[in-house]
């Protein structure tokens, strides 16, 4: 059987042969890294200028850089889990039997999930207190756990949603037959529908992620010091030379993208290795 | 309520079922004695499904009333894993649990409805696989089995809840005509054991080999019934003949 199809759950897979996850071969990054970050110096380096060339300057600010997006992908590990873990309890909220917990659930759900990203970040910034006071003792709220906070929002709505459409995708006749071997709704639950459920809803929650994790330079607007915040005082600090810029911003898109893409392809890969297995 | 095996283990009375605005059973009593098998048969959407499903609980009735051993099903305050417990089913489209091998699928319930000892647990369901003639396919994933094959697996996992009566809904009907056999015959062993059955079918041969007592079905009442020889060979009403004629 073939499908005419371009959903990727109706593609044939071979089980056999699945594609490597990583189609990716180095010279995917070279050619935009080089023109990114070469192309500009080299341009400058044919003007004669004893000022530093721009991929030495870049050299000279890279580890901090790096540090900035390290400090980016622990924004978006942190914010991802808070995410995944309510959004995971909204979503088996939407499904519950109780109306006002089903209601309520579907309410917040879509609330966020029609929230623009920056918006929710800004409430989060600007709500929250910078300290707490939790059983007497003063805890104080940074910047970026109030970043990370916003940022889990949104993951939250979209969680709950791959929950509730995964849960939904599931045959009828699963919860017949464990309603007819006596389990639980809880067994049920735990036992027969969310143990299948996860590979339907793992191809969306890691392209859930890479959107999150190119989504953590909204931070930089608030004052968070990862890459963007970084980059932005750094090129300040060299005096704002016009020449830096596509060489710094170039540097940056290289560092997302090696970090995305594989992401993206394996979700690929995961999405044709669970198309044949119903 | 207690219930003695000289009463009907299932006895259904008057029973009414509407989805929405369409009227589906409109009125159907039978009586299934411990040890019967009984076949519904009749055409498509005579409510022959709907009917049985009601039996566990799986749809409720509107009207009338539904007994199994004495637990009344159309109660609100129905304790439904209780009556569940009591009543197999097997579905037309198998539903095994496809994350789960055969063996865990037949010994799970047992482990986690009824709480029994894994080892007993699957030692019992090892010899379910082997009743089913399925001896060697205890680690094969559902996906990997023939439809026959994962019918036979649905039985055994049904027959590992130790039920008092099993509801089969038309269990043939999605399989591969070569298929049909093998869970024709694991059904015809169940009967022969004394498993009382409740049997939604169009295998009219079978019906008829294995049935103590046939009901035809048509707009959701029962139209004639009877044993199968005088069933089979001396149908009165015109709509049970019209439909025999057509089937055999």
């Amino acid at each position: 059987m073939s499908y005419k199809t371009d959903l990727p759950v109706m593609l044939q897979a071979n089980p056999h042969a699945p594609e490597p996850f990583l189609g990716l071969k180095l010279w995917h990054i070279l050619p935009i890294g080089l023109i990114a970050i070469f192309g500009p110096g080299l341009a400058f380096a044919q003007s004669t200028n004893e000022a530093q060339s721009p991929l030495s300057v870049l050299l000279d600010w890279a580890p901090l850089l790096l540090k900035g997006f390290a400090f980016n992908l622990i924004i978006s590990f942190c914010a991802m889990a808070l995410g995944t873990i309510i959004g995971g309890i909204l979503g088996l909220g939407q499904i519950s039997l109780l109306a006002v917990t089903r209601h309520s659930s579907w309410f917040v759900t879509q609330f966020f999930r029609n929230a623009p990203w920056l918006v929710l970040l800004f409430f989060a910034m600007f709500l929250l207190p910078f300290e707490m006071n939790i059983f007497g003792f003063k805890v104080p709220f940074p910047d970026w756990l109030k970043a990370i906070f916003g940022l889990s929002l949104p993951v939250m709505a979209n969680v709950s949603e791959i929950v509730r459409g995964a849960v939904r995708s599931l045959p009828s006749g699963q919860w017949e037959a464990a309603e007819s071997l006596a389990y639980t709704r809880l067994q049920t639950l735990w036992l027969i529908i969310l143990p299948q459920c996860i590979k339907r809803m793992l191809p969306p929650w890691m392209n859930l992620y890479s959107i999150l994790t190119m989504a953590t330079v909204l931070a930089s607007i608030v004052g968070v010091n990862e890459v963007m915040t970084l980059t932005g005082q750094a090129l300040a600090s060299e005096g704002g030379r016009p020449e830096l810029l596509a060489p710094f911003y170039g540097f940056i898109l290289l560092l997302f993208f090696i970090y995305c893409y594989p992401i993206a392809r394996f979700t690929v890969w995961l999405e044709k290795k669970y198309a044949f297995i119903t | 309520m207690s219930w003695t095996p000289a009463e009907p283990m299932v006895s259904i009375k008057n029973v009414h079922k509407s989805f929405g605005d369409l009227h589906v059973l409109k009125g159907i009593s039978l009586d299934v004695m411990k040890g019967d098998v009984i076949c519904i048969i009749g055409p498509s959407g005579s409510g022959k499904s709907t009917l049985i499903r009601c039996v566990n609980a799986l749809n409720d009735i509107q009207k009338g009333s539904i007994k199994v051993e004495g637990i009344e099903v159309n109660d609100p305050k129905l304790d439904k894993l209780q009556l569940r417990r009591k009543v197999g089913m097997v579905f037309q489209q198998y539903n095994l649990f496809p994350h789960r091998t055969a063996l865990q699928n037949v010994m799970m319930a047992p482990v986690r409805v009824l709480k029994q000892d894994k080892s007993i647990a699957e030692e019992t369901a090892r010899a379910l696989i082997k009743k089913v003639r399925l001896e060697g396919k205890e680690d094969a994933y559902p996906g990997e089995l023939s439809g026959g094959q994962q019918q036979r697996v649905a039985i055994a996992r049904s027959l590992a809840m130790q039920p008092d009566v099993i509801l089969f809904d038309e269990v043939t009907a999605a399989l591969d005509p070569e298929t049909v056999g093998e869970v024709l015959e694991t059904i015809k062993d169940l009967a022969e054991d004394g498993m009382t059955c409740i049997l939604v079918t169009h295998e009219m041969g079978f019906a008829r080999e294995v049935a103590d007592h046939i009901y035809f079905t048509d707009r959701g009442i029962i139209v004639e019934h009877g044993p199968p020889e005088t069933f089979f060979q001396n149908a009165k009403d015109s709509r049970t003949k019209e439909f025999l004629s057509q089937i055999l």
